[in-house]
């Protein structure tokens, strides 16, 4: 049973990570245009 | 300037036409500086579809010198464009756009400012952190319920206070919206949906975290992340329906704020804003050009372009001293007028009174998931205090009657009814409606219809008669040429017609195809056109100035004459064509048990014609828009739901005082802006795909009301009778949620066999 101090801190980490980077997504505005950027990838670099 | 790479004009996928003209309004007036010191512009873009559109309308404008950035947001259709200051006339952007295919529209700033939604982003975050809470809760909760009665009970407890410490802040964090919006309507001293869902999750935090401290062995703490997580996906959902609506309805509105040209003390032009328009300004009115407020003409003679405020296709003469109002454009000639009026207190301002105190009629209508909760909430309150005390006197009740019973205490019976409230949690009873209105406006809006909201949607399934404007709605709001004529006169009458911009000519034009434009012409204003042809002279305009001793032929049909030297004059005769589909959608209509109505401010006999075209049988010629209002009254005293489709000034407040609403994509920014529904594209067949989708979603949303009440009538004794567990809790909701979404989806699928 000793594991689990182990397991259950890192389980935890592990979701809060998840919920940081949607966080920071949301922040930095990738939800703003969600058409233009299915579209953009389809655009080639000179 | 840099040329575009691409010669093709438009979308490249073909997937939007070209748009057609010049972008007029001078967007001067719009542009400001932004942090960087650039100057910068916010423009509304039409018909921009695909990568394509993005790379084409980019590297077109990143291509002209001077420009610094330039950014299309594919979903909104906005564009920001910046560039080093003074390099560059915000003209200019509009003119480039126009070449590349694109209408473009300057925004007013302040218009834009406001763009942001807070309200989708924050509601985003709840959710965020409610399933970031459900799911890793869940994780520490499968344990318990798979080692039931093999594990140990300090194992047990230890995973409950994880959980705790998980869930009491991302549940009070995540319910913030409901609490707020329970506590408005307690205020208020009414009860709404969030009444029992703010009790339910304050009482399950409570006698959960009692329940770990007893080292017991339910907590529903998965229970009531999980619920605020379902629950807050039907209020996105919801906020975005909303939101896009708010959006279109901005959109149109910072359109409104046109530009003007005003003439100063010194005979100088320059651009400003609409809303800067002052009393007793002098404004320069080009060909084309529409009025932005009411006023008086001062100079030049030209025809005037009223169908958007009366109905009436034919142009009426404007000259000195004559009144011009706002939203009328002026066709012909260069004219100068004086504001006798601001913007807000002009026609156009009076007509959005209208439809404002419309709209307030409108606004009592009780959106169906609202019926439903003000039945759930008494139910499922009593139903939990009926537990709690049945629990807590019935053993004492039952042993006054001689049954043996023992006491089961104030725990328990607590336990049990918050079972109640947290099975009966209007889980799907949430979801019910939202998932069915997105689905349903999103398979609609493939179809280029826009729904504004989803009581629109409601509204419209409930709708049994259409009323129908005439000039731009059932017909083009284009004359066409109906006479036949020999093609060397028409060629030579169009030759003349090349160089007006009057809607016949224009007409006439079309009719003829390309060709070459007739040299030193000249117009005489409200009359016609003139020049020297092969060495006689040709007139082209009205009867009394081509042909003044022609018969009369009065059949409601609008014309032109010609004439040429000697030869015996030539008539032609106009009629505002039918959409292409306008028969074949009230054919539909009719089929469907919908009554038809016309109602028109043009001249009654090109009504009556246009009725019998259309197969309309009752109609109304020579309406002012109070008329159309006072028709849409009596059909709603009579008890019928009447859907206006208009597109004119003077249909706006006839369509905020019906039912329900629909415009064409062609209509008038403020019809739009009263619409429910806005259709795109050149026919009227989409607005009985709207009405079948409106129909077949209210079905959908009434099958997931009866599920919800089904599943409560099931669950909530259940949990009454103290059988609950959470377990089961976590299965019923998740499992209805499903099911309720999974109805919803079922209408795509409806939507993909239809389409074939």
């Amino acid at each position: 049973m000793g594991i689990m101090i182990f397991l259950i801190p890192a389980a935890v980490l592990m979701g809060a990570i998840g919920l940081g980077a949607f966080f920071w997504s949301l922040r930095s505005g990738q939800y703003e245009d969600l058409d233009g950027a299915a579209h953009r990838i389809l655009i080639d670099d000179e | 300037m840099g040329e575009p790479a691409l010669s093709q004009t438009g979308c490249p996928s073909g997937l939007a036409p070209p748009t057609e003209g010049e972008n007029r309004a001078d967007p001067a007036a719009f542009v400001r500086t932004d942090k960087q010191g650039r100057e910068s512009l916010e423009l509304m873009v039409q018909g921009a579809k695909c990568a394509g559109c993005i790379k084409k309308i980019e590297g077109g404008l990143l291509a002209m010198p001077g420009v610094e950035d330039a950014r299309l947001n594919l979903s909104t259709g906005r564009l920001s464009v910046a560039w080093a200051p003074g390099v560059l006339r915000a003209g200019e952007v509009t003119e480039a756009l126009a070449k590349l295919g694109y209408a473009a529209a300057a925004f007013d700033p302040e218009a834009a400012r406001q763009q942001t939604d807070e309200e989708g982003r924050k509601l985003l975050r709840y959710l965020a952190v409610a399933g970031f809470a459900a799911m890793n809760i869940m994780m520490f909760s499968v344990p318990v319920w798979s080692g039931h009665g093999e594990m140990g009970e300090g194992t047990r407890t230890l995973l409950h206070w994880v959980s705790a410490i998980i869930a009491i802040p991302a549940s009070l964090y995540a319910a913030q919206p409901f609490f707020k919006s329970a506590w408005t309507a307690l205020r208020a001293r009414r009860a709404n949906m969030d009444v029992p869902i703010s009790l339910a999750v304050f009482l399950t935090i409570g006698i959960s975290v009692s329940e770990t401290l007893q080292q017991g062995e339910h907590a529903y703490f998965d229970g009531i992340t999980m619920l605020l997580f379902f629950l807050l996906i039907g209020r996105y959902l919801d906020h975005r329906l909303r939101e896009r609506a708010r959006t279109a309805a901005r959109d149109l509105l910072a359109l409104q704020s046109v530009s003007a040209s005003r003439i100063d003390a010194n005979g100088h032009v320059s651009a400003i804003a609409a809303r800067e328009i002052k009393v007793g300004d002098r404004l320069q009115l080009a060909a084309g050009d529409r009025a932005p407020v009411d006023g008086v003409i001062e100079e030049g003679v030209s025809e005037l372009d009223c169908s958007m405020l009366t109905g009436e296709t034919l142009p009426q003469a404007g000259r000195p001293g004559s009144a011009i109002y706002s939203g009328t454009i002026n066709l012909t000639q260069r004219l100068v007028m004086r504001a006798t009026a601001r913007v807000q207190d002009s026609t156009v301002a009076e007509l959005s009174r209208l439809i404002e105190t419309g709209e307030q009629s409108r606004a009592k209508f009780v959106r169906l998931a609202d019926k439903a909760a003000q039945l759930y909430v008494p139910v499922v309150h009593s139903l939990a205090a009926l537990t709690f005390l049945g629990w807590l006197f019935g053993p004492a009740l039952l042993r006054l009657f001689g049954v043996e019973a023992a006491d089961v205490g104030l725990r328990i019976a607590l336990m049990n009814a918050v079972a109640v409230l947290i099975i009966t949690c209007p889980c799907a009873l949430g979801l019910a409606v939202p998932a069915v209105q997105v689905v349903a406006t999103g398979r609609l809006f493939k179809r280029g219809v826009l729904v504004k909201s989803g009581d629109a949607l409601e509204r419209l399934a409930q709708v049994d008669v259409v009323v129908f404007d005439k000039t731009g709605t059932l017909t083009l709001g284009k004359p066409r040429l109906t006479s036949l004529v020999d093609v060397h006169t028409l060629q030579a009458a169009a030759a003349l017609a090349r160089t007006s911009r009057h809607p016949l000519s224009r007409a006439l034009v079309e009719a003829a195809g390309p060709g070459a434009a007739a040299k030193a012409v000249r117009e005489i204003p409200g009359e016609g056109i003139e020049a020297e042809m092969d060495g006689v002279l040709a007139r082209l305009g009205r009867r009394s100035f081509a042909a003044p001793q022609a018969q009369d032929v009065a059949d409601g049909s609008a014309e032109l004459w010609f004439a040429r030297g000697d030869e015996a004059p030539t008539r032609f005769a106009f009629v505002d064509a039918l959409r292409s589909d306008a028969a074949e959608t009230i054919a539909a209509l009719k089929k469907r048990g919908i009554g038809i109505e016309l109602i028109s401010g043009d001249r009654p006999l090109a009504v009556e014609n246009a009725a019998r075209a259309a197969g309309i049988g009752a109609w109304a010629g020579g309406a002012a828009p109070g008329d159309k209002v006072a028709r849409l009254n009596t059909l709603r005293a009579q008890g019928k739901r009447p859907l206006m489709v208009g597109d004119g000034l003077n249909d706006a407040a006839a369509l905020a005082a019906a039912h329900a609403s629909a415009s064409p994509g062609t209509a008038l920014e403020a019809s739009q802006a009263a619409s429910d529904i806005v259709i795109q594209g050149a026919g009227l067949l989409p607005l009985v795909e709207a009405i079948d989708v409106a129909k077949a979603a209210r079905k959908r949303a009434l099958e997931n009301l009866q599920f919800s009440a089904l599943y409560n009538l099931i669950a909530a004794p259940m949990a009454a009778a103290g059988l609950l567990t959470p377990l089961i809790a976590a299965l019923a909701m998740s499992g209805s949620s499903l099911v309720v979404t999974l109805n919803a989806l079922r209408l795509q699928m409806e939507g993909r066999s239809w389409a074939s």
